[in-house]
């Protein structure tokens, strides 16, 4: 007992403002494409691994909500004209949450104690780690009025992860009607938000959450470091702006 | 080195059990490949440990495609088949004849009978109507037995899997598991892909182990094209292997005593493992490591300037490690829940193939960096520490024993980093057509096994990938029956099993 009051002496408190972490010079955020003297080539459209780059006319477009920041079309454009920014801050906001009545009725029903139901239906079990390091002192997730609870009958939110499976599809569609409107969704990850990860052609995938239900915020990354996943809570409680 | 037995589908078992009793190890994968375009037959391919060190022993039984689709099943003399066969039959519709317990295992009752998505001819795009077909689980009968049925969706933030307890008031008779919710085709999915393309789903087969993932691959590819991989990007892989090791054990340690809410562990375990996330994301650009390792090398360089990061970061860690794990060492009411709780006898651990802590800490002293060596680890210095009560507590102990030979490890992975030359990757020519190859690496769930055949033009014909977690979960039904439902989720948790890994 007394090393447990020592430990916790010790160490104090180590929470930190939401997004007070360092973004290391290496890390991978927004993709920002470079117009001007691009050739058109397509290395990089060749070079995603999920289909993420378009090209319209000679300007290119990235899906975040597909990208999984693997930085191959940076590498692999002759012209360095792909660049990587430190820009997490990359979640949108969908479905209900567009329309501004909706939205306020929504904010004011949910928005300052708001219940999270965590829902794999397909995940590499990264963008779960990451959830469950919210739920930690460093982010102290609780701070914000927000929780996660054992069943979808308390949940406001589900927070899906992964590219829904042929295996899961039930229990995502189980637990989202078991869950109480007003209900919101979020697509964390470029699993959920995208359902590409894995192909497009694949027996075992029906896709991106939003192929099976509604969607209400989307948080690209793979995964989305916790920073990126409270943005996406505060923006979708109206606590913060769009960055 | 390695050797390969091509022997007809009918002399499998035979085949098998010789090599079985001349393998150090037994059975460390079998799986299927779809070869009628070659042979006119499908081939199963049992992979043994050899004698030495080095080599695999190859088994490949040849089951044509006119005859009876069927083998002799394993599963009767070697157990840790019995999974594998099933897998097989899902897959390919081949049948292990004689199997004690033939059901489903990947694929669940939405699935058609019939279809067979690991055959060459099924198309992968192809629309699959849902079925609804029984899924049949095992049970236990008597006076008073009644099922707990838990899952797919669990409590917490934890994957999805299906799990029946048969019980006798509080106490656990039988466990049966039903798995492969996150299943994602992801062998399917690679096939006809360069493996420069199929590179990011590989990576992505599970998060934690994900570098465990890509090393195997990268090492059986480099294999059959004969790649030598610069001597720097061997020790950063090992720098990053390790360091998955660490995050993975110190989270894991932590996280144990969430199973008995002893929250200061908890949350100490989790603030221990923000850290060396965060020196992750500072290494590599991605908390989980990706990116780091690609076939051929590495694609990052650890500058003098990350190296004294890290090194400073372990300082840091080290007594504060000490100092969580004191919290658990001498707390009677902790060790009252983890001695004696959840074990796996030594015998049950060498039948069923166990691997990693869950095999080390009932006494199989195995692990794939010394005894399989690969990527420089021979030349390194570090011990296996080995446990023997089979518990919870003994794979807790194993972990926490691991943690300072990883440390040790990405000390001397720093030194060597230091004195090698600047190339970080070699380029990886193509394979040439037919080629098969094995790669491995111990992660901190125990060996991951990835197998290769390429096909014309460089592109995978057949990808399997073996994790950790495969042969373990079968060991999570044998540790529970005797213990009480609430001990559940600390037996659960001291294994660490994979969902996504499993399921691929
Ligand atoms: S970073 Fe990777 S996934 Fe994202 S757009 Fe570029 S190539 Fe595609
Ligand atoms: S988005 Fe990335 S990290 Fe998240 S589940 Fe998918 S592959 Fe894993």
């Amino acid at each position: 007992m007394l090393k447990v009051l020592q430990k916790i002496m010790a160490v104090g408190t180590v929470t930190e403002a939401w997004d007070a972490g360092p973004v290391p010079e290496r890390f991978r955020g927004r993709v920002e494409p470079a117009g001007g003297s691009c050739a058109a080539c397509g290395a990089c459209i060749a070079a995603c691994p999920v289909g993420a780059i378009e090209a319209s006319g000679d300007s290119i477009k990235v899906n975040h909500r597909a990208c999984i920041f693997c930085g191959r079309c940076v590498e692999r454009c002759e012209r360095g004209l792909m660049t990587q920014t430190g820009d997490y801050k990359l979640a949108e906001l969908g479905g209900q949450l567009l329309g501004e009545a909706v939205r306020a009725e929504i904010l004011r029903t949910l928005g300052r104690s708001l219940h999270v139901r965590h829902l794999d239906v397909g995940s590499c079990n990264a963008c779960d780690f990451e959830l469950n390091q919210l739920l930690g002192p460093v982010y102290d997730l609780q701070q914000y009025g927000v929780d996660f609870v054992a069943s979808p009958r308390h949940a406001d939110l589900l927070m899906v992860t992964g590219v829904v499976t042929r295996n899961l599809t039930q229990a995502l569609l189980m637990t989202y009607e078991a869950t109480p409107a007003p209900r919101l969704v979020m697509a964390v990850g470029a699993c959920a938000a995208s359902g590409r990860t894995f192909g497009t052609s694949n027996y075992a995938v029906r896709g991106g959450a939003d192929a099976l239900v509604p969607v209400d915020v989307y948080v690209p990354g793979c995964p989305p470091r916790p920073q990126a996943l409270l943005y996406g809570i505060l923006l979708a409680l109206g606590r913060i702006e769009k960055a | 080195m390695d050797k390969t037995f091509v022997v007809k589908g009918s002399n499998l078992r035979a085949a098998a059990n010789a090599c079985a009793s001349r393998s150090r190890q037994g059975l460390l994968a079998m799986f299927a490949c779809d070869e009628r375009a070659m042979s006119g037959c499908y081939a199963v391919y049992c992979l043994f440990d050899g004698r030495q060190p080095g080599g695999l022993v190859t088994v490949k039984g040849l089951v044509p495609a006119d005859g009876p689709l069927e083998f002799p099943s394993l599963t009767p003399i070697i157990p840790a088949a019995a999974w594998y066969e099933r897998e097989i039959c899902d897959m390919f519709g081949l049948t292990p004849v004689g199997h004690p317990e033939l059901r489903p295992l990947v694929l669940h009752e939405n699935w058609p009978a019939g279809l067979y998505p690991l055959r060459k001819d099924f198309d992968p795009g192809r629309v699959v109507p849902d079925a609804g077909k029984p899924f049949p689980m095992l049970h236990a009968h008597g006076e008073g037995v009644f099922e707990v049925p838990v899952g797919p969706i669990h409590a917490g933030i934890i994957e999805p899997g299906h799990f029946r307890f048969s019980q006798a008031g509080e106490s656990i008779l039988r466990l049966d598991a039903k798995l492969f919710f996150t299943h994602r085709g992801i062998e399917k999915a690679v096939e006809g892909l360069t493996p420069d393309a199929a590179f990011p789903m590989v990576e992505r087969i599970c998060g934690v182990c994900g570098v465990s993932h890509a090393l195997s691959f990268s090492q059986a590819l480099e294999g059959l094209t004969g790649t030598v991989v610069p001597e720097r990007a061997k020790w950063i892989r090992v720098l990053a292997a390790e360091l998955e090791r660490l995050y993975n054990h110190v989270g894991d340690i932590g996280n144990l005593s969430a199973g008995m809410g002893f929250q200061v562990a908890v949350s100490n375990g989790s603030r221990l493992k923000e850290g060396l996330l965060r020196l992750n994301e500072a290494l590599t650009g991605n908390r989980y490591l990706r990116g780091m390792v690609v076939p051929g090398g590495v694609a990052m360089d650890v500058t003098a300037e990350l190296r004294g990061e890290i090194a400073a970061a372990l300082e840091r860690f080290e007594p504060d490690f000490a100092s969580l794990v004191g919290l658990m060492r001498d707390n009677d009411a902790f060790l009252d829940r983890v001695d004696t709780t959840g074990i796996v006898p030594f015998a049950a651990a060498r039948d069923l193939g166990v691997v990693g802590v869950a095999a080390r800490a009932s006494g199989v002293d195995w692990d794939m960096r010394r005894d399989k060596p690969y990527g420089g680890y021979d030349e390194l210095e570090f011990a296996v520490p080995v446990h023997r009560s089979g518990d919870v507590a003994a794979r807790l102990w194993v972990r926490v024993d691991e943690v300072p030979q990883t440390v040790r490890l990405i000390r001397q992975a720093l030194e060597r980093i230091a004195a090698a030359g600047p190339e970080l990757a070699a380029k990886v020519p193509p394979a040439p057509a037919w080629s098969t190859g094995a790669g491995w690496s111990e992660s901190a769930r125990g060996a991951n096994l990835h197998w290769l055949m390429m096909g014309e033009d460089n592109k995978i014909w057949r990808y399997f990938a073996r994790s950790a977690s495969y042969p373990n979960w079968p060991a999570l039904s044998v540790a529970a029956p005797g213990n009480i439902i609430p001990d559940f989720p600390l037996i659960n948790k001291s294994f660490e099993l994979c969902y996504a890994c499993l399921d691929r």
